[in-house]
């Protein structure tokens, strides 16, 4: 699916400039362990977390990630947003929880790698 | 054919606005060598968690990578405590890192177990009060040791 229809799935805001919501997104990974997300996430995949640092920014860049969505309406601050730009990484925030925001995605057919086993 | 290449970065310890531009510039460095994105995922994300290791508990540290046509090289020396038994240290869970790391999303013990799993080779030297030197060496494609 693609940037756009998730937004709208986890009704997000996107925060970060001239995002790409066109942008084509296979898979999603779930944590707030980011030594998880970068043993255990598939490249390209959509990042959901509840962590709002910088590293969160770093580990999605070096595992390939292809756009983040913070829960519980959190969100990074200015210099992890332009970070984020830098690195063509789209952000967005969504109000549901972390439990909720997976559900939805998964309920429209997004897995974490293929099979949906992981 | 890649061609050669290396350098070094320097790491400052409890810097964690800047932890992680290293592999991030590594990751730029080896894009714009032409290697697969594979082991470039590979490469940073190893690169990564020794980064953060060094910036969480040394003082300061050094990044340095080779490139050959044969393999990425990555060498990170650090002045910190040191690990006074590396086999407890490459057990997954096994973590010595204090809360405020934790919060940050690291610090869960799976460091060392992440580096070792994305390197085709790992070699970790440790003095206790000195430092700690990691290095690891990641095949480029179709020169897996299994290959050549």
């Amino acid at each position: 699916m693609t940037l756009g229809e998730i937004r709208g799935i986890v009704e997000a805001l996107v925060i970060t400039k001239s995002a790409d919501m066109n942008r084509e997104i296979g898979r999603a990974y779930c944590a707030d362990l980011m030594s998880d997300v970068l043993a255990f996430s598939v490249t390209h995949s959509l990042l959901i977390t509840g962590l709002t640092n910088a590293q969160v920014i770093r580990t999605a860049d070096v595992a390939d990630l292809r756009a983040i969505v913070f829960v519980q309406g959190k969100r990074p601050d200015i210099e992890t947003i332009a970070m984020a730009e830098s690195k063509d990484i789209p952000l967005l925030v969504t109000g549901l929880s972390m439990f909720d925001t997976c559900g939805r995605l998964y309920e429209k057919g997004l897995r974490s790698r293929p099979g949906g086993i992981s | 054919m890649i061609k050669n290449a290396d350098g070094v970065f320097f790491l400052t310890g409890k810097d964690f606005t800047n932890a992680g531009s290293a592999s991030s510039n590594l990751k730029g460095i080896l894009e714009n060598l032409g290697i697969s994105p594979e082991i470039i995922r590979r490469a940073s994300i190893a690169a990564f968690e020794a980064e953060m290791n060094a910036i969480i508990y040394a003082v300061a540290g050094m990044m340095h990578y080779s490139v050959t046509p044969e393999a990425v090289k990555v060498i990170l020396q650090d002045m910190g405590p040191g690990i006074p038994d590396i086999d407890l240290a490459m057990k997954e869970g096994y973590s010595t890192a204090p809360d405020y790391i934790r919060e940050m999303g690291f610090g869960s013990g799976m460091g060392l177990p992440n580096i070792k799993r994305n390197a085709d080779k790992l070699t970790i030297t440790s003095t206790v009060g000195e430092g700690t030197t990691l290095e690891f060496l990641i095949y480029l494609e179709g020169l897996s040791p299994q290959t050549s």
